[in-house]
Protein backbone atom coordinates (compact mmCIF):
# COMPACT_ATOMS: atom_id res chain seq x y z
CA UNK A 1 0.00 0.00 0.00
CA UNK A 2 1.52 3.41 -1.05
CA UNK A 3 -0.07 6.58 0.37
CA UNK A 4 1.35 8.95 -2.28
CA UNK A 5 0.20 6.74 -5.18
CA UNK A 6 -3.31 5.90 -4.00
CA UNK A 7 -4.58 8.79 -2.06
CA UNK A 8 -8.39 7.58 -2.36
CA UNK A 9 -8.05 4.04 -1.67
CA UNK A 10 -5.80 3.96 1.00
CA UNK A 11 -7.95 3.23 3.80
CA UNK A 12 -9.28 0.25 3.68
CA UNK A 13 -12.66 -1.09 4.07
CA UNK A 14 -14.45 0.65 1.34
CA UNK A 15 -15.86 -3.13 0.02
CA UNK A 16 -17.47 -4.01 3.66
CA UNK A 17 -19.12 -0.63 4.46
CA UNK A 18 -20.14 0.48 0.99
CA UNK A 19 -21.65 -3.55 0.82
CA UNK A 20 -23.55 -3.06 4.10
CA UNK A 21 -24.42 0.17 3.53
CA UNK A 22 -26.06 -0.42 0.09
CA UNK A 23 -27.29 -4.29 1.48
CA UNK A 24 -29.56 -2.11 4.34
CA UNK A 25 -30.45 0.77 2.20
CA UNK A 26 -31.99 -2.11 -0.27
CA UNK A 27 -33.30 -4.04 2.56
CA UNK A 28 -35.15 -1.24 4.25
CA UNK A 29 -35.50 1.58 2.00
CA UNK A 30 -35.32 0.41 -1.52
CA UNK A 31 -37.54 -2.93 -1.81
CA UNK A 32 -40.58 -1.54 -0.17
CA UNK A 33 -40.34 1.84 -2.30
CA UNK A 34 -39.87 -0.57 -5.28
CA UNK A 35 -43.19 -3.09 -4.18
CA UNK A 36 -45.05 0.46 -3.55
CA UNK A 37 -44.61 1.66 -6.99
CA UNK A 38 -45.01 -1.59 -8.55
CA UNK A 39 -48.29 -1.99 -6.69
CA UNK A 40 -49.26 1.61 -8.54
CA UNK A 41 -48.34 0.77 -11.79
CA UNK A 42 -50.60 -2.96 -11.82
CA UNK A 43 -53.95 -0.51 -11.48
CA UNK A 44 -53.42 0.46 -14.96
CA UNK A 45 -53.63 4.15 -15.70
CA UNK A 46 -57.76 5.06 -15.89
CA UNK A 47 -58.12 3.16 -12.27
CA UNK A 48 -55.17 5.12 -10.64
CA UNK A 49 -56.50 7.96 -12.11
CA UNK A 50 -60.26 7.57 -11.10
CA UNK A 51 -59.41 6.60 -7.62
CA UNK A 52 -56.73 9.97 -7.07
CA UNK A 53 -59.43 12.31 -9.14
CA UNK A 54 -62.11 11.34 -6.57
CA UNK A 55 -63.70 14.38 -4.81
CA UNK A 56 -62.71 13.18 -1.22
CA UNK A 57 -58.68 12.33 -2.50
CA UNK A 58 -58.33 16.03 -4.42
CA UNK A 59 -59.89 17.97 -1.16
CA UNK A 60 -57.69 15.98 1.35
CA UNK A 61 -54.64 16.50 -1.10
CA UNK A 62 -55.34 20.46 -1.27
CA UNK A 63 -56.15 20.22 2.89
CA UNK A 64 -52.32 18.49 3.35
CA UNK A 65 -50.31 20.69 1.30
CA UNK A 66 -52.52 23.76 1.87
CA UNK A 67 -52.01 23.78 5.86
CA UNK A 68 -48.12 22.81 5.40
CA UNK A 69 -47.76 25.86 3.00
CA UNK A 70 -49.44 27.80 5.17
CA UNK A 71 -47.29 26.42 8.49
CA UNK A 72 -44.00 26.29 6.71
CA UNK A 73 -44.41 30.90 5.76
CA UNK A 74 -45.89 31.13 9.35
CA UNK A 75 -42.58 29.33 10.73
CA UNK A 76 -40.33 31.13 8.15
CA UNK A 77 -41.21 34.43 9.33
CA UNK A 78 -41.26 33.53 13.05
CA UNK A 79 -38.63 30.96 12.82
CA UNK A 80 -36.79 33.82 11.29
CA UNK A 81 -37.05 36.95 14.05
CA UNK A 82 -36.39 33.64 16.56
CA UNK A 83 -33.73 32.65 15.14
CA UNK A 84 -32.27 35.82 14.99
CA UNK A 85 -33.07 37.15 18.77
CA UNK A 86 -31.33 34.04 19.77
CA UNK A 87 -27.70 34.39 17.78
CA UNK A 88 -27.76 38.57 18.38
CA UNK A 89 -29.79 39.50 21.65
CA UNK A 90 -28.76 38.99 25.00
CA UNK A 91 -31.55 38.33 27.51
CA UNK A 92 -31.88 35.88 30.52
CA UNK A 93 -33.59 32.18 30.06
CA UNK A 94 -31.59 32.47 26.66
CA UNK A 95 -30.01 29.65 26.98
CA UNK A 96 -33.11 27.12 27.89
CA UNK A 97 -34.87 28.62 24.98
CA UNK A 98 -32.79 27.96 22.50
CA UNK A 99 -32.71 24.28 24.24
CA UNK A 100 -36.38 24.00 23.62
CA UNK A 101 -36.77 24.86 19.66
CA UNK A 102 -35.43 21.43 19.58
CA UNK A 103 -38.60 20.25 21.35
CA UNK A 104 -40.84 19.54 18.63
CA UNK A 105 -37.96 16.77 16.97
CA UNK A 106 -37.46 14.73 20.67
CA UNK A 107 -41.55 14.79 21.72
CA UNK A 108 -43.35 12.22 19.74
CA UNK A 109 -45.97 13.52 17.42
CA UNK A 110 -49.08 11.52 19.28
CA UNK A 111 -48.26 13.70 22.41
CA UNK A 112 -47.98 16.94 20.83
CA UNK A 113 -51.38 15.80 19.20
CA UNK A 114 -53.22 15.50 21.97
CA UNK A 115 -51.50 18.46 23.78
CA UNK A 116 -52.33 21.31 21.20
CA UNK A 117 -55.86 19.78 20.85
CA UNK A 118 -56.64 20.18 24.65
CA UNK A 119 -55.08 23.82 24.46
CA UNK A 120 -56.99 24.61 21.39
CA UNK A 121 -60.21 23.12 22.27
CA UNK A 122 -63.21 25.30 22.95
CA UNK A 123 -62.92 24.34 26.50
CA UNK A 124 -58.87 24.86 26.55
CA UNK A 125 -56.46 26.67 27.71
CA UNK A 126 -56.51 29.02 24.35
CA UNK A 127 -59.37 27.57 22.81
CA UNK A 128 -61.28 29.28 25.52
CA UNK A 129 -59.60 32.57 24.51
CA UNK A 130 -59.99 32.34 20.88
CA UNK A 131 -63.71 31.61 21.26
CA UNK A 132 -64.39 35.02 22.53
CA UNK A 133 -63.60 36.41 19.72
CA UNK A 134 -65.22 33.68 18.03
CA UNK A 135 -62.11 32.14 16.47
CA UNK A 136 -62.34 27.86 16.05
CA UNK A 137 -58.73 26.55 15.97
CA UNK A 138 -59.29 22.92 17.06
CA UNK A 139 -61.26 20.25 14.51
CA UNK A 140 -60.74 22.77 11.29
CA UNK A 141 -57.92 23.26 8.97
CA UNK A 142 -56.75 25.72 11.25
CA UNK A 143 -55.94 23.17 14.11
CA UNK A 144 -54.24 21.12 11.24
CA UNK A 145 -52.06 24.59 10.59
CA UNK A 146 -51.22 24.32 14.71
CA UNK A 147 -50.13 21.12 14.48
CA UNK A 148 -47.90 21.51 11.47
CA UNK A 149 -46.78 25.07 13.25
CA UNK A 150 -45.59 23.20 15.73
CA UNK A 151 -43.67 20.29 14.01
CA UNK A 152 -41.86 22.03 11.71
CA UNK A 153 -40.26 24.76 14.14
CA UNK A 154 -36.99 23.71 14.53
CA UNK A 155 -36.26 23.02 10.92
CA UNK A 156 -36.05 26.37 10.44
CA UNK A 157 -34.83 27.90 13.34
CA UNK A 158 -32.11 25.73 13.18
CA UNK A 159 -30.83 26.39 9.75
CA UNK A 160 -30.97 29.79 9.66
CA UNK A 161 -29.23 30.14 13.18
CA UNK A 162 -25.78 28.55 12.01
CA UNK A 163 -25.71 30.52 9.11
CA UNK A 164 -26.60 34.20 11.01
CA UNK A 165 -23.54 33.03 13.46
CA UNK A 166 -21.25 32.88 10.65
CA UNK A 167 -22.19 35.84 9.13
CA UNK A 168 -18.98 38.15 8.84
CA UNK A 169 -20.01 41.42 10.77
CA UNK A 170 -17.28 43.24 8.39
CA UNK A 171 -19.52 42.82 5.84
CA UNK A 172 -22.50 44.90 8.09
CA UNK A 173 -19.72 47.38 9.11
CA UNK A 174 -18.78 48.19 5.57
CA UNK A 175 -22.52 49.01 5.30
CA UNK A 176 -23.10 51.02 7.55
CA UNK A 177 -20.07 53.01 6.78
CA UNK A 178 -21.46 53.34 3.11
CA UNK A 179 -24.61 55.15 5.02
CA UNK A 180 -27.51 52.19 4.83
CA UNK A 181 -29.67 52.07 8.14
CA UNK A 182 -30.05 49.31 9.74
CA UNK A 183 -32.81 47.68 7.86
CA UNK A 184 -30.90 48.27 4.48
CA UNK A 185 -28.35 46.21 5.55
CA UNK A 186 -30.79 43.55 6.77
CA UNK A 187 -32.61 43.31 3.27
CA UNK A 188 -29.57 43.84 1.13
CA UNK A 189 -26.37 42.29 3.29
CA UNK A 190 -28.35 39.37 5.39
CA UNK A 191 -31.05 38.54 4.01
CA UNK A 192 -29.62 37.24 0.68
CA UNK A 193 -27.07 35.81 2.43
CA UNK A 194 -29.31 34.00 4.66
CA UNK A 195 -31.45 32.91 1.51
CA UNK A 196 -30.13 29.55 1.04
CA UNK A 197 -30.63 28.36 4.71
CA UNK A 198 -34.11 29.71 4.91
CA UNK A 199 -34.89 27.72 1.93
CA UNK A 200 -33.30 24.45 2.79
CA UNK A 201 -35.43 24.74 5.76
CA UNK A 202 -38.69 25.55 4.39
CA UNK A 203 -38.03 22.19 2.24
CA UNK A 204 -37.59 20.07 5.12
CA UNK A 205 -40.50 21.85 6.98
CA UNK A 206 -42.65 21.20 4.34
CA UNK A 207 -42.12 17.23 3.50
CA UNK A 208 -41.86 17.12 7.15
CA UNK A 209 -45.13 18.61 7.28
CA UNK A 210 -47.00 17.51 4.16
CA UNK A 211 -46.25 13.73 5.84
CA UNK A 212 -47.02 14.39 9.32
CA UNK A 213 -49.70 12.53 10.67
CA UNK A 214 -49.31 11.41 14.39
CA UNK A 215 -50.19 14.95 16.26
CA UNK A 216 -52.56 16.43 13.03
CA UNK A 217 -55.35 13.39 13.51
CA UNK A 218 -56.14 14.51 17.25
CA UNK A 219 -56.32 18.45 16.03
CA UNK A 220 -57.92 17.72 12.95
CA UNK A 221 -61.32 16.54 13.35
CA UNK A 222 -61.12 14.24 10.46
CA UNK A 223 -63.89 15.51 8.86
CA UNK A 224 -64.09 14.16 5.17
CA UNK A 225 -64.16 17.06 2.96
CA UNK A 226 -63.40 19.74 5.29
CA UNK A 227 -60.61 18.56 7.66
CA UNK A 228 -58.83 15.04 6.29
CA UNK A 229 -55.39 14.86 5.65
CA UNK A 230 -53.90 12.54 3.07
CA UNK A 231 -52.18 10.19 4.96
CA UNK A 232 -55.24 9.85 7.00
CA UNK A 233 -57.20 9.32 4.24
CA UNK A 234 -54.82 6.60 3.53
CA UNK A 235 -55.15 4.92 6.64
CA UNK A 236 -58.67 4.99 6.08
CA UNK A 237 -58.79 3.26 3.08
CA UNK A 238 -56.23 0.56 4.89
CA UNK A 239 -58.95 -0.40 7.66
CA UNK A 240 -61.02 -1.27 4.69
CA UNK A 241 -58.65 -3.48 3.14
CA UNK A 242 -58.50 -1.51 0.27
CA UNK A 243 -54.69 -1.46 -0.67
CA UNK A 244 -55.47 -0.11 -4.40
CA UNK A 245 -56.77 2.82 -3.56
CA UNK A 246 -54.28 3.51 -0.66
CA UNK A 247 -51.19 2.66 -2.86
CA UNK A 248 -52.61 5.13 -5.69
CA UNK A 249 -52.91 7.82 -3.04
CA UNK A 250 -49.67 7.46 -1.42
CA UNK A 251 -48.23 7.27 -4.64
CA UNK A 252 -49.61 10.75 -5.76
CA UNK A 253 -48.52 12.05 -2.29
CA UNK A 254 -44.60 10.94 -3.22
CA UNK A 255 -44.73 12.36 -6.04
CA UNK A 256 -46.31 15.89 -5.51
CA UNK A 257 -43.49 16.16 -2.30
CA UNK A 258 -40.78 15.13 -4.59
CA UNK A 259 -42.10 17.75 -6.97
CA UNK A 260 -41.92 20.46 -4.46
CA UNK A 261 -38.57 19.31 -3.12
CA UNK A 262 -37.47 19.54 -6.93
CA UNK A 263 -38.86 23.16 -6.97
CA UNK A 264 -37.25 24.71 -3.92
CA UNK A 265 -34.13 23.11 -4.87
CA UNK A 266 -34.09 24.84 -8.06
CA UNK A 267 -34.87 28.56 -6.41
CA UNK A 268 -32.28 27.51 -4.26
CA UNK A 269 -29.79 27.18 -7.38
CA UNK A 270 -31.11 30.15 -8.84
CA UNK A 271 -30.42 32.47 -5.71
CA UNK A 272 -27.09 30.69 -5.64
CA UNK A 273 -26.02 32.05 -8.60
CA UNK A 274 -28.02 35.39 -8.25
CA UNK A 275 -25.60 36.23 -4.86
CA UNK A 276 -22.63 34.06 -5.87
CA UNK A 277 -23.06 31.96 -2.44
CA UNK A 278 -21.00 28.47 -2.52
CA UNK B 1 -21.88 32.45 20.55
CA UNK B 2 -22.44 35.45 22.55
CA UNK B 3 -22.23 38.87 21.06
CA UNK B 4 -21.74 40.75 24.42
CA UNK B 5 -19.20 43.28 23.15
CA UNK B 6 -21.20 44.29 19.90
CA UNK B 7 -20.80 47.82 19.49
CA UNK B 8 -24.21 50.06 19.29
CA UNK B 9 -23.84 50.40 15.37
CA UNK B 10 -23.96 46.83 14.82
CA UNK B 11 -27.29 46.14 16.13
CA UNK B 12 -30.84 48.09 16.21
CA UNK B 13 -32.50 50.22 18.54
CA UNK B 14 -33.66 49.42 21.82
CA UNK B 15 -37.46 49.26 20.75
CA UNK B 16 -36.37 47.07 17.98
CA UNK B 17 -34.41 44.77 20.07
CA UNK B 18 -36.97 44.89 22.90
CA UNK B 19 -40.46 43.82 20.24
CA UNK B 20 -38.51 41.28 18.37
CA UNK B 21 -37.17 39.40 21.31
CA UNK B 22 -41.09 39.73 22.89
CA UNK B 23 -42.48 38.63 19.64
CA UNK B 24 -39.93 35.12 19.61
CA UNK B 25 -40.43 34.89 23.23
CA UNK B 26 -44.16 35.06 22.75
CA UNK B 27 -44.33 32.54 19.82
CA UNK B 28 -42.16 29.76 21.73
CA UNK B 29 -43.96 29.89 24.69
CA UNK B 30 -47.56 29.12 23.07
CA UNK B 31 -45.88 26.77 20.74
CA UNK B 32 -43.64 24.32 22.77
CA UNK B 33 -43.55 25.93 26.64
CA UNK B 34 -47.62 25.87 27.21
CA UNK B 35 -47.94 22.37 25.08
CA UNK B 36 -45.26 20.82 27.34
CA UNK B 37 -46.32 22.27 30.82
CA UNK B 38 -49.99 21.08 29.65
CA UNK B 39 -48.77 17.65 28.89
CA UNK B 40 -47.29 17.70 32.96
CA UNK B 41 -50.57 19.78 34.59
CA UNK B 42 -53.43 17.08 33.20
CA UNK B 43 -51.30 13.99 33.67
CA UNK B 44 -51.43 14.98 37.48
CA UNK B 45 -54.31 16.68 37.99
CA UNK B 46 -55.83 13.08 39.35
CA UNK B 47 -52.85 12.66 41.58
CA UNK B 48 -50.31 10.66 42.00
CA UNK B 49 -52.30 7.24 43.00
CA UNK B 50 -53.97 7.41 39.01
CA UNK B 51 -50.49 8.07 37.85
CA UNK B 52 -49.43 5.23 39.50
CA UNK B 53 -52.24 2.74 38.72
CA UNK B 54 -52.07 4.12 35.01
CA UNK B 55 -48.58 3.48 34.47
CA UNK B 56 -48.72 -0.21 36.50
CA UNK B 57 -52.00 -1.30 34.36
CA UNK B 58 -50.48 -4.13 32.61
CA UNK B 59 -51.57 -2.90 28.75
CA UNK B 60 -49.02 0.35 29.46
CA UNK B 61 -46.35 -1.61 31.18
CA UNK B 62 -46.66 -3.73 27.85
CA UNK B 63 -46.44 -1.12 25.54
CA UNK B 64 -43.49 0.52 27.75
CA UNK B 65 -41.36 -2.74 27.63
CA UNK B 66 -42.56 -3.03 23.44
CA UNK B 67 -41.49 0.50 22.78
CA UNK B 68 -37.68 -0.29 25.08
CA UNK B 69 -37.63 -3.53 22.89
CA UNK B 70 -38.25 -2.18 19.25
CA UNK B 71 -35.66 1.11 20.41
CA UNK B 72 -33.09 -1.13 21.42
CA UNK B 73 -33.12 -3.03 18.14
CA UNK B 74 -33.46 -0.59 15.71
CA UNK B 75 -30.95 2.02 17.10
CA UNK B 76 -27.87 -0.37 17.20
CA UNK B 77 -29.21 -1.73 13.56
CA UNK B 78 -29.15 1.81 12.27
CA UNK B 79 -26.08 3.20 14.16
CA UNK B 80 -23.78 0.18 12.22
CA UNK B 81 -25.63 1.27 9.27
CA UNK B 82 -24.58 5.21 10.06
CA UNK B 83 -21.28 4.60 10.42
CA UNK B 84 -20.67 2.40 7.32
CA UNK B 85 -22.48 4.59 5.20
CA UNK B 86 -20.34 7.41 6.73
CA UNK B 87 -16.96 5.70 6.83
CA UNK B 88 -17.57 4.98 2.87
CA UNK B 89 -19.05 8.05 2.00
CA UNK B 90 -16.26 10.44 3.72
CA UNK B 91 -13.60 8.29 2.89
CA UNK B 92 -13.46 7.05 -0.55
CA UNK B 93 -14.12 8.74 -3.95
CA UNK B 94 -16.88 6.88 -5.67
CA UNK B 95 -19.79 7.55 -8.23
CA UNK B 96 -23.05 7.97 -8.14
CA UNK B 97 -22.03 9.26 -4.18
CA UNK B 98 -24.97 12.30 -3.91
CA UNK B 99 -26.99 10.26 -5.35
CA UNK B 100 -26.47 7.75 -2.16
CA UNK B 101 -26.55 10.28 0.08
CA UNK B 102 -30.60 11.19 -1.58
CA UNK B 103 -31.51 7.64 -1.23
CA UNK B 104 -30.17 7.68 2.32
CA UNK B 105 -32.03 10.81 3.03
CA UNK B 106 -35.56 9.30 1.55
CA UNK B 107 -36.80 8.62 4.33
CA UNK B 108 -37.03 11.96 5.81
CA UNK B 109 -39.49 13.16 2.74
CA UNK B 110 -41.64 10.07 3.19
CA UNK B 111 -45.12 10.09 5.10
CA UNK B 112 -44.67 7.61 7.98
CA UNK B 113 -48.11 6.14 6.88
CA UNK B 114 -46.46 5.37 3.70
CA UNK B 115 -43.79 3.94 5.16
CA UNK B 116 -46.47 1.55 7.22
CA UNK B 117 -47.88 1.25 3.90
CA UNK B 118 -45.21 -0.14 1.82
CA UNK B 119 -44.09 -2.77 4.67
CA UNK B 120 -48.21 -3.55 4.32
CA UNK B 121 -47.90 -4.16 0.56
CA UNK B 122 -44.76 -6.12 1.25
CA UNK B 123 -45.19 -8.43 4.27
CA UNK B 124 -49.31 -8.57 3.16
CA UNK B 125 -51.59 -11.81 2.69
CA UNK B 126 -51.79 -10.35 -0.45
CA UNK B 127 -48.09 -10.49 -1.66
CA UNK B 128 -46.40 -13.72 -2.58
CA UNK B 129 -43.61 -12.81 -0.27
CA UNK B 130 -46.90 -12.59 2.46
CA UNK B 131 -48.53 -15.58 1.57
CA UNK B 132 -45.40 -17.62 1.74
CA UNK B 133 -44.54 -15.79 5.49
CA UNK B 134 -48.29 -16.99 6.47
CA UNK B 135 -47.94 -20.59 4.84
CA UNK B 136 -44.53 -21.01 7.73
CA UNK B 137 -46.08 -19.35 9.81
CA UNK B 138 -43.56 -16.28 10.68
CA UNK B 139 -45.58 -13.18 11.56
CA UNK B 140 -44.25 -9.67 10.62
CA UNK B 141 -47.37 -7.35 9.94
CA UNK B 142 -49.67 -6.87 13.33
CA UNK B 143 -46.47 -8.55 15.00
CA UNK B 144 -43.38 -7.06 16.90
CA UNK B 145 -40.95 -7.46 13.94
CA UNK B 146 -43.09 -5.60 11.98
CA UNK B 147 -42.84 -2.09 14.53
CA UNK B 148 -39.41 -2.94 14.25
CA UNK B 149 -38.88 -2.51 10.93
CA UNK B 150 -41.11 0.14 10.37
CA UNK B 151 -39.25 2.45 13.03
CA UNK B 152 -35.92 1.51 11.66
CA UNK B 153 -37.41 2.89 8.20
CA UNK B 154 -38.18 6.38 9.97
CA UNK B 155 -35.19 6.39 11.95
CA UNK B 156 -32.92 5.07 9.25
CA UNK B 157 -30.92 8.70 8.15
CA UNK B 158 -29.97 10.00 11.50
CA UNK B 159 -27.07 8.35 12.04
CA UNK B 160 -25.71 8.83 9.12
CA UNK B 161 -26.51 12.31 8.56
CA UNK B 162 -25.03 13.64 11.56
CA UNK B 163 -21.81 11.77 10.77
CA UNK B 164 -21.16 12.76 7.28
CA UNK B 165 -20.91 16.05 7.49
CA UNK B 166 -18.69 15.74 10.52
CA UNK B 167 -16.54 12.96 9.23
CA UNK B 168 -16.46 15.43 5.73
CA UNK B 169 -14.81 18.24 7.65
CA UNK B 170 -12.55 16.43 9.80
CA UNK B 171 -11.03 14.85 6.99
CA UNK B 172 -8.86 11.71 6.52
CA UNK B 173 -5.29 12.61 6.78
CA UNK B 174 -5.13 10.89 10.64
CA UNK B 175 -6.63 7.67 9.56
CA UNK B 176 -3.78 7.55 6.98
CA UNK B 177 -1.22 8.62 9.68
CA UNK B 178 -2.72 5.64 11.19
CA UNK B 179 -2.19 3.15 8.81
CA UNK B 180 1.53 4.62 7.83
CA UNK B 181 1.99 3.76 11.90
CA UNK B 182 0.66 -0.07 11.18
CA UNK B 183 -3.20 0.17 12.11
CA UNK B 184 -5.32 -2.06 10.38
CA UNK B 185 -8.95 -0.62 9.04
CA UNK B 186 -10.77 -1.43 12.15
CA UNK B 187 -8.57 -0.01 14.42
CA UNK B 188 -8.12 2.98 12.46
CA UNK B 189 -11.65 3.30 13.29
CA UNK B 190 -12.28 2.26 16.60
CA UNK B 191 -8.99 4.43 17.90
CA UNK B 192 -8.91 7.73 15.55
CA UNK B 193 -11.94 8.18 13.90
CA UNK B 194 -14.44 7.11 17.07
CA UNK B 195 -12.93 9.30 19.62
CA UNK B 196 -13.25 12.22 16.43
CA UNK B 197 -16.68 11.37 16.11
CA UNK B 198 -18.05 10.32 19.67
CA UNK B 199 -20.17 13.58 20.41
CA UNK B 200 -21.71 13.54 16.97
CA UNK B 201 -22.75 9.93 17.20
CA UNK B 202 -24.12 10.08 20.62
CA UNK B 203 -25.84 13.10 18.93
CA UNK B 204 -27.16 11.00 16.25
CA UNK B 205 -27.94 7.93 18.71
CA UNK B 206 -30.09 9.84 21.19
CA UNK B 207 -32.01 11.44 17.97
CA UNK B 208 -32.58 8.33 16.52
CA UNK B 209 -33.59 6.59 20.05
CA UNK B 210 -36.16 9.86 20.98
CA UNK B 211 -37.83 9.15 17.32
CA UNK B 212 -37.73 5.04 17.56
CA UNK B 213 -39.86 5.59 20.62
CA UNK B 214 -41.99 8.51 19.92
CA UNK B 215 -43.18 6.87 16.01
CA UNK B 216 -46.82 6.56 15.62
CA UNK B 217 -47.52 7.31 11.89
CA UNK B 218 -45.81 3.82 10.54
CA UNK B 219 -45.89 1.80 13.16
CA UNK B 220 -49.89 2.90 13.89
CA UNK B 221 -50.14 1.38 10.08
CA UNK B 222 -48.34 -1.62 10.65
CA UNK B 223 -48.93 -2.86 14.18
CA UNK B 224 -53.25 -3.44 13.75
CA UNK B 225 -53.30 -2.34 17.68
CA UNK B 226 -53.68 -5.63 19.36
CA UNK B 227 -53.67 -4.78 23.32
CA UNK B 228 -50.91 -5.24 25.35
CA UNK B 229 -49.37 -7.61 22.52
CA UNK B 230 -48.21 -4.93 19.90
CA UNK B 231 -48.85 -1.19 21.34
CA UNK B 232 -46.19 0.40 21.63
CA UNK B 233 -46.28 3.71 24.22
CA UNK B 234 -47.66 6.13 21.37
CA UNK B 235 -50.30 4.03 20.28
CA UNK B 236 -51.58 3.09 23.99
CA UNK B 237 -51.79 7.20 24.36
CA UNK B 238 -54.03 7.59 21.53
CA UNK B 239 -56.20 4.17 22.83
CA UNK B 240 -56.62 5.90 26.13
CA UNK B 241 -57.44 9.79 24.52
CA UNK B 242 -59.94 8.05 22.15
CA UNK B 243 -61.48 6.26 24.92
CA UNK B 244 -62.05 9.68 26.52
CA UNK B 245 -59.46 8.18 29.43
CA UNK B 246 -58.03 12.06 28.46
CA UNK B 247 -55.87 12.08 31.75
CA UNK B 248 -54.91 8.66 31.46
CA UNK B 249 -53.39 9.43 27.99
CA UNK B 250 -51.70 12.36 29.57
CA UNK B 251 -50.08 10.42 31.96
CA UNK B 252 -48.61 7.93 29.43
CA UNK B 253 -47.54 10.69 27.62
CA UNK B 254 -46.05 12.36 30.31
CA UNK B 255 -43.38 9.33 29.91
CA UNK B 256 -42.13 10.20 26.19
CA UNK B 257 -42.18 13.85 27.44
CA UNK B 258 -39.95 12.91 30.19
CA UNK B 259 -37.90 11.17 27.36
CA UNK B 260 -38.45 14.41 25.06
CA UNK B 261 -36.91 16.49 27.89
CA UNK B 262 -34.20 14.12 28.85
CA UNK B 263 -32.79 14.25 24.96
CA UNK B 264 -32.86 18.09 24.86
CA UNK B 265 -30.72 17.92 28.06
CA UNK B 266 -28.42 15.39 27.05
CA UNK B 267 -28.24 17.02 23.50
CA UNK B 268 -27.59 20.74 25.42
CA UNK B 269 -24.52 18.52 26.97
CA UNK B 270 -23.22 17.29 23.69
CA UNK B 271 -23.17 20.40 22.42
CA UNK B 272 -21.80 22.66 25.44
CA UNK B 273 -18.89 19.87 25.76
CA UNK B 274 -18.37 20.34 21.75
CA UNK B 275 -18.26 23.83 22.45
CA UNK B 276 -16.10 23.67 24.74
CA UNK B 277 -13.42 20.90 22.66
CA UNK B 278 -13.72 23.17 20.10
CA UNK B 279 -12.39 26.63 22.16
CA UNK B 280 -9.84 24.28 23.83
CA UNK B 281 -8.26 23.04 21.01
CA UNK B 282 -8.42 26.75 19.09
CA UNK B 283 -6.46 27.68 22.53
CA UNK B 284 -3.59 24.89 21.58
CA UNK B 285 -2.31 25.06 18.45
CA UNK B 286 -3.87 22.66 16.03
CA UNK B 287 -2.06 19.60 15.90
CA UNK B 288 -2.75 15.84 15.91
CA UNK B 289 -2.11 15.18 19.59
CA UNK B 290 -5.04 16.99 20.64
CA UNK B 291 -7.14 14.68 18.34
CA UNK B 292 -5.27 11.24 19.84
CA UNK B 293 -5.41 12.32 23.52
CA UNK B 294 -9.42 11.72 23.95
CA UNK B 295 -10.76 8.96 25.48
CA UNK B 296 -12.07 6.24 23.40
CA UNK B 297 -14.06 3.87 25.26
CA UNK B 298 -17.26 5.63 25.99
CA UNK B 299 -18.82 5.29 22.70
CA UNK B 300 -17.75 1.92 22.01
CA UNK B 301 -19.76 0.79 24.68
CA UNK B 302 -22.76 3.24 24.66
CA UNK B 303 -23.55 2.22 20.93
Amino acid sequence: MNILQKQYSVLPGFGLTFGLSLFWLCLIVLIPFAVLFGQAGQLGLNHFLEIVTSERVLHSLKITFGTSLAAVLVNLVFGLITAWVLVRYQFPGKKIVDAFIDLPFALPTAVAGIALTTLYAPNGLIGQVLQKFDIKVAFTPVGITVALIFISLPFIVRTVQPVLEDLEVELEDAATCLGASRWQIFANVIFPAITPALLTGAAMAFARAAGEYGSVIFIAGNIPLVSEITPLLITAKLEQFDYKGATAIAVTMLFISFLVLLLINLIQRWSNRRYGMN
Amino acid sequence: MSHSTTPDFRTEQPLTRWILTAIALAFVFIFIALPLFLIFSEAISKGFEFYQATIMHSDAMAAISLTLLTAAIAVPLNVVFGACAAWAITHFKFRGKSFLITLIDLPFSVSPVVAGLMYLLLFGSQSTLGTWLIEHDYKIIFAVPGIVIATTFVTFPFVARELIPLMQAQGSDEEHAAMVLGANGFQAFLKVTLPKIKWGLLYGIILTNARAMGEFGAVSVISGHIRGATNTIPLHVEILYNEFNITGAFVCASVLALLAIATLVIKTIIEWRQNKLVARSLARTKSAQTVFAMPARQVATAS
